[in-house]
C-alpha cells in the first residue's frame, strides 16, 4: 500500500532524475526541481529560524514577563524582569537590520552590522592567533636531520615547501636571481597542493554521485540490497 | 590522424558522462571487492576512540546536512558504533540546523536499534544552536547553559548523562563530523587550542586537504577524509556500509577520469606538435 515513506522515495527519485536531466541539456523538468529546491529551502530556513532562534531566545521570555512579580517580590522580580527586558536591546538591533530596505534609514543597519562584525572578528582573531598562527609556525620548525633518512627527507621537503611558497608571495622585490628560483620552486609546491585538492574534490563529487545512484538502485528500484 | 585528435579534443561531454555513469553503476551491481588498507590518519582516529576508558563522555558534533550524507553518514554511523561498543556516553550537538534530524536518525539506528542504549543515560541529543563560533566559546563556559533544553524539549540538567558535565574539561574528547563551515576548522581554532581537548574529525573530501596541517601539528587526533576515509574506518570497525560499498565505484570512476585526462592531454599536445610542424 501507499505509505508516506514510499511516496517520499518516489518524489525523491523523481526529483533526482529531474536534476540529472540537466546533464543532457537544460530543460523544464530541471528548472522545476531547481525552483522547488530554492522555494522549500527558503521556507524551511524561515520556519527553522523562527522556531529555533526567535521564539526560544526572544519571544517566549518576553511573553513570560509577569509585572505582578515585581510588586510581590521586588528584589527577585526586578532581577527576573531585567533578564527579559534586556532582550529588547538585541531585538532592536535585529530590527535595525531591516532598515536596509529603506533608502533614507539604510545607514541605521550599520550599527547592527558593526556589532555582528565586531563580535565575530574578536572571536576569530583569538582563534586564528592561537590555533593557526602560533601553533602552525611551531609545527613547521622541524629538525632537518632526525637520524632516520625518510623522516629527515620529509622534514626537509616540508621546510623547503614552506620557505619557497612564502618566497613566491613576497612581492616587495622583483623575482630575479635566487629569489626568482625560490619562487619558481614555490610555484611547483603550490601546484602540487592544488592538484591534491582537485583530486580530493573529484573524489568528493564522485561520492555524492555514488550516494544518489545507490539511492536510485537500492531504495527506489530495489536492485541492490 | 589530426582529424581524429581534433575530434577527441572536441568530444561531447555527454559521452564522458555516460562512461562515468557506467563506471559508477557496474561495480555497485557486481562488486569487485578491491582491497585497501587503512591510512595513518584513519588509524589514529580509531585508536584515539579505542583508547578512551569505558563510561567516559564524548561530545559528538554532527555539523553537516543531507547534501553531504554519502560521505559523512557512513562515518557518523561507524563512529557511533565504536563509541557504543566501548560503552562511552555520547553527548551530541549540532551547529548546522539540518544536522539535528540526521543525529536523531543515527542514534535511533545505531544506539537504540543495535546496542539498545537508553536516551538520557547513555546518549543525548542536545540539538541545534544558532551562533557558530559563539556557541563553541559559550560551551567552554557552560554546556548546560548553552543548551538548556535537549532536542526533545527536556531540561538538559535533568538528564542523568549531563550530571557532572559543566564544560569541555568534563569531556574525554570531541568527535566532529563536518560538512563545511562551521565545522572542524572552527572546533580547532576556538576549542582545541583554547581548552586543550582532543578532537578527531570526519570531513568531506573537499575539505580534507585543509586539515592535514592540523593533523601534523597534533591539533587533530585523527582524520577521516571523505568516502575513502569512511571506508577505511568501516574496515577497522568490522562493518560494511556505504563507505566500503562505494569504494569499488569510486576506484573505477577515478580510472575512467584518469583515462580521459590522459587522452585529452595526448590530443592537445599532438595537435600542438602537428601545428608546429606545419609552420
Amino acid at each position: 500500500m501507499f505509505s508516506a515513506e514510499l511516496i517520499g522515495t518516489w518524489v525523491a527519485a523523481g526529483l533526482t532524475l529531474f536534476c540529472f536531466s540537466f546533464l543532457y541539456k537544460d530543460n523544464p523538468f530541471y528548472k522545476f526541481a531547481e525552483h522547488l529546491y530554492v522555494g522549500i529551502s527558503a521556507g524551511y530556513w524561515t520556519s527553522l529560524e523562527y522556531h529555533n532562534v526567535f521564539r526560544p531566545n526572544l519571544w517566549d521570555p518576553l511573553m513570560r514577563l509577569d509585572l505582578n512579580l515585581l510588586f510581590t517580590f521586588p528584589g527577585i522580580g526586578f532581577t527576573y524582569m531585567w533578564q527579559s527586558i534586556i532582550l529588547i536591546v538585541p531585538f532592536a538591533f535585529g530590527i535595525l537590520l531591516f532598515s536596509r530596505l529603506t533608502k533614507n534609514f539604510a545607514w541605521l543597519s550599520r550599527w547592527s552590522m558593526a556589532l555582528i562584525i565586531g563580535i565575530f572578528a574578536g572571536i576569530a582573531i583569538i582563534g586564528y592567533g592561537t590555533g593557526d598562527l602560533i601553533l602552525q609556525i611551531n609545527a613547521n620548525l622541524l629538525p632537518l636531520w632526525t637520524g632516520n633518512w625518510l623522516s629527515s627527507l620529509n622534514n626537509i621537503l616540508l621546510t623547503l615547501g614552506v620557505l619557497t611558497s612564502l618566497i613566491y608571495f613576497f612581492f616587495s622585490k622583483e623575482h630575479k636571481g635566487a629569489l626568482g628560483n625560490g619562487a619558481k620552486i614555490g610555484i611547483w609546491f603550490l601546484m602540487i597542493s592544488f592538484g591534491a585538492s582537485f583530486g580530493y574534490t573529484v573524489m568528493s563529487r564522485m561520492s555524492l554521485l555514488i550516494g544518489r545512484i545507490y539511492f536510485i538502485l537500492g531504495e527506489w528500484l530495489g536492485i541492490i540490497s | 590522424m589530426r582529424t581524429f585528435f581534433e575530434k577527441l579534443e572536441k568530444l561531447d561531454r555527454r559521452i564522458i558522462f555516460i562512461f562515468v555513469a557506467v563506471a559508477l553503476i557496474l561495480p555497485l551491481l557486481v562488486p569487485l571487492n578491491i582491497k585497501f588498507s587503512s591510512t595513518p590518519p584513519v588509524q589514529s582516529f580509531y585508536d584515539t576512540i579505542e583508547g578512551l576508558p569505558p563510561g567516559s563522555k564524548v561530545l559528538l558534533s554532527a555539523d553537516y546536512d543531507p547534501g553531504s550524507m554519502p560521505e559523512l553518514w557512513p562515518m557518523h554511523l561507524a563512529a557511533l558504533r565504536q563509541l557504543c561498543r566501548k560503552n562511552i556516553k555520547i553527548i551530541s550537538t549540532q551547529l548546522w540546523a539540518t544536522g539535528s534530524p540526521l543525529a536523531e536518525r543515527a542514534f535511533n539506528e545505531v544506539a537504540v536499534g543495535e546496542f539498545h542504549k537508553k536516551y538520557g543515560e547513555d546518549f543525548v541529543n542536545l540539538g541545534f544552536k544558532e551562533g557558530r563560533e559563539v556557541v563553541m566559546v559559550s560551551m567552554g563556559n557552560s554546556i548546560p547553559q548553552t543548551f538548556p533544553k535537549d532536542y526533545h524539549g527536556n531540561n538538559s540538567t535533568d538528564l542523568p548523562i549531563m550530571k557532572g558535565v559543566k564544560n569541555f574539561s568534563d569531556l574525554a574528547m570531541i568527535v566532529n563530523i563536518s560538512g563545511g563551515l562551521p565545522g572542524t576548522k572552527e572546533w580547532i581554532l576556538q576549542v582545541v587550542s583554547r581548552y586543550h581537548i582532543k578532537l578527531a574529525s570526519g570531513c568531506t573530501a573537499v575539505s580534507a586537504p585543509e586539515f592535514y596541517p592540523y593533523l601534523q601539528s597534533g591539533q587533530l587526533a585523527g582524520l577521516l577524509g571523505g568516502m575513502k576515509g569512511a571506508a577505511e574506518y568501516e574496515q577497522l570497525i568490522g562493518v560494511t556500509g556505504l563507505g566500503k560499498r562505494g569504494m569499488d565505484s569510486q576506484s573505477v570512476a577515478h580510472l575512467v577520469i584518469l583515462f580521459f585526462i590522459l587522452i585529452g592531454n595526448i590530443a592537445y599536445f599532438s595537435i600542438k606538435g602537428m601545428k608546429k610542424e606545419q609552420k
